[in-house]
Formats: structure tokens, sequence, C-alpha cells
């Protein structure tokens, strides 16, 4: 038999991969591992996938997972490691969330939210009156959020400050940058036509 | 009465025969028409390596110039065959080295190519003129540096997507000032930047070259200086095609591709800035080929540059095209045969962009010539399915992946079954059939009884049992290769049509419920087959009989039990044996 050396084990990196997981699931951990040594996209998949039975009865887990994690099974849809390594990802916040500072005159440190959580301007205000302890009020066109402290601003992409709520919500998300809740004479300025 | 004629004469007739299929022909007559034609045979096609080995090759042909193998199951490409499953070019080349020193061209697809390899191919064939590699690993650009270095008359060096140890730009530097006959040069897949102004002498000095394809790193500015160096180019891959708008980068780019006269074929386009596209406008309407499947543009921009390609032939396009993109295809580009459409976003659930099962069958309406298709989508119906079916019965390959595995007609929540059918009774010609969707066992019955040319077929996630793959191991006539992952396909089908796999290339089964005790007994029942059991789970014989393996690869072979398994490979043996 003719000695073949290197290439029958493969890379055999297995003998320096660090471990990734709890103990146990080694599968699992061969098959992540694996995609990453590969510099292939990672294949992250639910414990349970175990690929050893048909599935012939269970609906395929896709359209259960959440926004952040979607579940995957190996290999499908059946698109080569190569095109997926090689096409340009979309925008990371599509994966990772979408994280803006929220900065509040007079307090000492700012705040993250991910706004991909919110499902439009009266979720995030409720959550930014609860983060912060204040009251925001009720947006209107005309005066802004006349009778509060506070009004809710943000910087858009062109670097310019805004009043939350102006635009649609799907604006909003894509070109707010970060907030900053105003207080105080600026914020009351705000409500007034200009 | 006995009369013969000169073998030379023989041998001059056969050397105008140049097709596999004619030439194994030619060999059955007698004899001594076998032994004549073996000795002049120089082009050998090896579909599954391990169906044969390196001295069995060689004992039959004993003066082969060319030589194209195949490795690893198709099933590799989405990640389903382990790593370190086999495919190893290196006993081959040991062999070639001293039997073919007059070898000229080496063409594997999914193998594993060490540099070692690289190097004894560099310093044992003479005449080496022709190395391609499509979806190969296993070696470094030390490796290619060696090639370049060495072969003196190197015409093609094709990486096409393969999986290169990147270590640095610079072997493409060792191509000797002396090389002047390279024609086709194909280095899109490799990651590190290439030392430009020797990839610019190179192009400079190769008057023959016909085909460059350049890889991400080279930038759009450098394009221009390339291009009036290669008028001879007939296919083009771009690097990353963006910069900054500059008016004068845009007219240079304009009068370098205008300066190509006989540009057919265009690739690469990764990281697209719109405002260039109109750079390529002035070829357009001679191309015959056209890849955006790694551009990120908009359907804007895809029609306003496909609306000008009149010849195209073939598209490769990411879904960014929309239906509304493919209407447009459908009405300007009716020599168009092959299409395909890739998904920009796979892993999302909710689509992003507007490309339903109405742009197929607009190309099908609009494009009599269709020939090819591979579709990404997340819907189908199958009315759709009818219309394509009726569109377009010349349909040779249609690869159909709805995103959602199992999803059923999105109108009538019916399985896909009957719009199945409708291609494979309409499409008489149809030799490869990719299925996804909801699918019960009636799309197989339909399969065995009108896909007669069918060649090969692809099954994921479909039927309900072993009767579907029963209809498709005995109706099937032409089938060569199956692969099926995570159906409810069993032992019954398989033993009963246990005499197809030996007319077949392979077989792949994966999540499938097959038990170890059906593996043994195919092990024993067939002759010149090999039944591969992988299993990561370490030795089957640890579990019962009736468990289920996690993957099977069966394939004909005249080779005999493989001798270079990896640990997580059994291969039953004929006595039915505990194996190894």
């Amino acid at each position: 038999m003719e000695s073949i050396g290197v290439e029958e084990k493969g890379l055999n990196l297995e003998a320096t991969e660090l471990r990734l997981g709890l103990p146990g699931r080694d599968k699992i951990e061969k098959e992540i591992i694996s995609s990453f040594n590969k510099n292939k996209r990672a294949a992250p998949k639910s414990a349970e996938d175990d690929g050893s039975e048909a599935k012939a009865d269970t609906k395929h887990r896709d359209h259960e997972a959440a926004p952040a994690a979607k579940a995957q099974v190996i290999g499908w849809p059946p698109i080569r490691s190569y095109r997926k390594n090689n096409f340009a990802p979309k925008k990371a916040e599509a994966e990772y969330g979408n994280y803006v500072k929220v900065s509040m005159d007079g307090a000492p440190y700012l705040r993250k939210i991910d706004l991909k959580v919110y499902t439009g301007y009266k979720d995030l205000l409720q959550a930014l009156e609860n983060m912060f302890k204040l009251s925001i009020g009720v947006y209107s066109e005309r005066e802004g959020y006349k009778g509060s402290e506070h009004a809710p601003t943000y910087e858009d992409k062109d670097g310019d400050w805004m009043l939350v709520g102006d635009v649609p919500w799907d604006m909003f998300m894509s070109s707010c940058k970060r907030l900053r809740i105003m207080k105080g004479s600026e914020a009351r300025g705000l409500g007034c036509a200009v | 009465m006995a009369y013969s004629f000169p073998e030379e004469v023989l041998e001059y007739v056969l050397s105008f025969i140049k097709t596999d299929k004619d030439r194994n022909a030619v060999s059955l007559v007698c004899k001594s028409w076998y032994e004549i034609e073996r000795w002049c045979r120089r082009r050998v096609f090896i579909g599954n390596c391990y169906a044969v080995n390196p001295r069995i090759m060689i004992r039959r042909f004993p003066e082969i110039r060319s030589v194209e193998i195949k490795g690893k199951p198709h099933f590799a490409d989405f990640n389903l065959v382990p790593e370190g499953w086999g495919g190893y070019f290196h006993p081959w080349v040991v062999a070639m080295a001293r039997a073919y020193p007059m070898l000229e061209e080496i063409r594997l697809k999914r193998m594993v190519v060490s540099d070692d390899c690289l190097e004894m191919i560099a310093k044992s064939f003479k005449n080496f003129r022709v190395l391609v590699m499509s979806s190969c690993e296993g070696f470094s650009t030390d490796g290619l540096a060696c090639i370049a270095a060495n072969c003196r008359n190197l015409r093609e060096l094709d990486l096409r997507e393969s999986e290169v140890e990147d270590l640095s730009g610079h072997w493409l530097s060792h191509f000797p000032d002396t090389c002047t006959s390279l024609e086709s040069l194909n280095i899109a897949c490799l990651g590190s930047e290439v030392c430009f102004s020797a990839l610019e002498r190179l192009v400079s000095r190769c008057p023959n070259l016909r085909k460059l394809q350049l890889n991400r790193t080279v930038p759009l500015e450098k394009l221009p200086n390339l291009l009036i160096r290669a008028p001879e180019l007939v296919e083009f891959g771009t690097g990353a095609y963006s910069a900054e708008l500059r008016p004068e980068l845009l007219s240079n780019l304009v009068n370098a591709f205008a300066g190509c006269k006989k540009l057919k074929a265009l690739s690469g386009f990764w990281d697209v800035v719109p405002a260039y596209i109109p750079a390529i406008y002035p070829v357009c309407c001679g191309l015959t080929s056209l890849n955006l499947s790694y551009a990120n543009i908009q359907s804007p921009d895809i029609i306003k540059l496909v609306s000008q390609c009149q010849n195209l032939q073939r598209l490769w396009v990411l879904d960014y095209i929309e239906d509304s993109g493919l209407d447009v295809l459908a009405t300007c580009c009716k020599k168009l045969e092959e299409l395909r459409v890739f998904p920009s976003d796979p892993y999302d659930v909710e689509p992003n962009v507007s490309l339903t099962e109405q742009g197929l069958v607009s190309v099908s309406e609009g494009c009599p010539k269709l020939q090819s298709v591979l579709y990404f989508c997340r819907r189908m119906s199958n009315a759709a399915l009818f219309t394509i079916a009726k569109n377009s019965p010349n349909l040779i390959r249609f690869r159909l992946c709805i995103i959602e595995a199992r999803a059923p007609d999105y109108l009538t929540y019916e399985p896909l079954d009957a719009g199945f059918g409708a291609i494979v009774e309409n499409c008489r010609e149809l030799r490869r059939l990719s299925l996804s969707g909801f699918l019960t066992d009636r799309v197989f019955e339909y399969i065995g009884k009108h896909a007669k040319k069918l060649e090969m077929l692809s099954i994921a996630f479909a039927g309900q049992g072993d009767l579907g793959l029963h209809h498709v191991l005995s109706g099937c006539d032409s089938l060569r290769k199956l692969e099926i992952r995570d159906c409810p396909f069993g032992d019954k089908a398989l033993l009963a049509n246990a005499a197809k796999l030996e007319t077949m290339r392979s077989l792949w089964m994966s999540s499938c419920p097959v038990s170890y005790g059906a593996c043994k007994l195919l092990g024993q029942k067939l002759r010149r087959v090999n039944v591969e059991v992988i299993d990561e789970r370490g030795t089957p014989e640890s579990r019962p009989d009736s468990c289920h393996i996690e993957k099977l690869y069966i394939y004909r072979t005249l080779s005999g039990p493989r001798v270079d398994t990896p640990d997580f490979i059994w291969t039953m043996d004929e006595e039915g044996n505990t194996p190894q």
C-alpha cells in the first residue's frame, strides 16, 4: 500500500482546534468547527438537528427562527461554500441588530438600544420613557411633543438632528444613527413652528 | 472470410473518433479493434476516481495525453461530505509521472490536490499544457508557483472555485519571462493580491490570451491597462468593480472594453459601483455569457444591462433581478439557453426581493431556446410548473430550489407532484433534475414513468416512503447519479432494486432511514460495487443492525474496496462480515 501521507487525514486540524460549546456536543461542534476552519460561513444548527433520522413528519424548522438567529440545516438551501464565502454579505445590521446610542441631557452615561426590537414609534417612546424614567408625551406633526419637558431627537445619515416621529418608521430605522433626548428650553423650542 | 487492413489505416480512421462513447463502441467490435483503439486513445474521463485505479487505467490505455478525473460526490459542495473523505489526486499523479511522461492535460473536479502533486506535475510532464482544478482543495500558492516556474508550455491554468491556501500573491511572478504560451488564466478564487506588474507583463507577452479571470483584489483602476494589452480576449472576469467616481476612469474603461472586439463572456463584478456599469455597454451586443452572480446591483441596473445583450445565451444572476428584470430578459434575450438565479439572502425566511415563480414563467414564455435552468425562489405553484413545462419542452437541466424545505404549492397548499410531473412528461430530453418543495411519492411515480432520459436526480426532504425510491430506481432507465438527503426512503426499495445500482455511477443517501443491516446485505449482493457506510458516531458494529446509518455512498467500481478510507467510512464486504 503506497504511503499517501498528509492527504489521507485531510488537513487534520482537529489536533489544534479550539473546542467550542458544552462537552458532549461533539458532532455539532465538529460541524461548526470545520466550518470555521475552512472559512466557510458557519452553519449554526439547532441542537436537535442531528441529521441521522429522516424528518418525514416534522415540518422544517426555518420559520420558527428568531430574527437574529436563523436556524439552519446543514447544506440547505444548497449553495456552494465558495458562493457563500465570496458574495458580499448584506449589511451587518440585518443579522446583528440595529444598535444605536441613546443620550439624555444631564444623564451621566449613555444607553444603547436595538431599534429592531421595536414595532414602531409608540413602542420605542414607551421604552425610552421606561429607561430614563421620564415622560415624553404624544407626538403631533404640528407641535412635536408639546407640553413635554423632553423631546426625542435623532441624528440621521446626513448628520442632521431631527425630531423623532416625522418620517415613517422604516425610514427612521434605516437613517437613525443615534438618539438624543433633549431637555428643558431646547426641547420646548422644537415644538414650535419655525 | 478473414481479411484485414493495416493497423495504421484503422488508427488513422480512429483519430477522427473523439467521444468516449464512440471510442468505447469501437473497442467492442472485436479483439484487434480493442487493441488498436486502446493504444491510440489519447483522452480519458474518469467520473468517479474510485471506480477505477491508476494501474487499471494505465494498463488499458498506455498513451494517454489528457486525463479528467472527478472525486467527491456532488453533495460535498453543500458540506454534506465529511472532511477527510478522500478523493486524493496523489496516487494518480505518482502513477502517471511514471507511465505518461507525455501527458499534456489534467482536469480535476472535487479532488484533493497537494502542493506535492503540483510539484510532481511541474517536474514530470515536459509537454504539460493544461491544468484545470474545479472545486479542488489541499494546495497552496506555493504549488502554483511551482507550476508557473516549470511548465514551459503552459496554456491553461484554471482554478475555478477551488479552495487555495493563499500564502501570497507572489506566485504569479514565477512565470518566467520566456513564458508566452498562456491562453487561459483563471485566478478568480484567490483571496490575496497578486503582484500586479507581474500580471501585466504576463498578459503583455502572451499574444494568445483568450481567457482571463481576475480575482477580487485587482482594482478597477488597473483594468484599462490590462485590457489594452489583451485585445484577443474572449472571456474576461473583472476584479472588484468599484472605485470612486472619476470621469476619466470611466472613459478609460469604456475605451478598454471597446478594444476587446472578440469579447463574448464577462464575469467577476464583485462590489459593483453602478456608475461604472455603462463601461461595458459597448460590448454587450456581442456577449453570449454574462455572470452577475456576485454583483450586488439592483433590478433597474440589471435591466439596463441585460436589455442590451440581445445575443445572450447564458445568464447567471442574483435574485436582485426580480420578476421585472426577468420579464425584460424574456423580451430582449431571445437566444437565451441557460439561466441561473441565485439567492442573495438564502437564510432569511422572509423574501428580501420581489422574485417569484413568475419570473421563471416569463423566461420560459419568452425564450424558446431555454435548455438549462437553476432557479432559487421562495414560492412555486403547480400551475406555474405546468406553464413552464408547456413553454419549454426542450429543457435538458431543470434544478429548482424552493428555499423553504417542503414548501407546498403556495396557491393551493397541495404538493408539487403534478407540477414536476408535467416537467418530466413534457420535457422528454431532460437529463438532470433537482426537486424541492412539498412532494409525496406521487412525484416519483411520474418521474419513474416519464423521465426516461434522466441521468442525474437530486432529492431533498421529499417523499413518503420506500415506494417513492422504488419508482425511481425501477423506472429511470438512464439514471446514472442519484443523490438523496433527508427523505423517508429505507431498506426495502434499495434491496429490491439492488441490481440497478450496478448500472449507475453512484448513489448517495444521507439522513435517510437506511439500516446497517441492509447495507451489509447490499454489500453481499452486489459485485463490483462498493457499499460505503459513512458514520461519524463510530463503528456501526457497535449499534444494532436495525440502527440507521448517517450516510451511504454506493458506486460501481473495478477497483475493489478503497484502500485510503478515513476512520468514519466502512466498506461492506462481499461476505457480509465485519468490515475492516
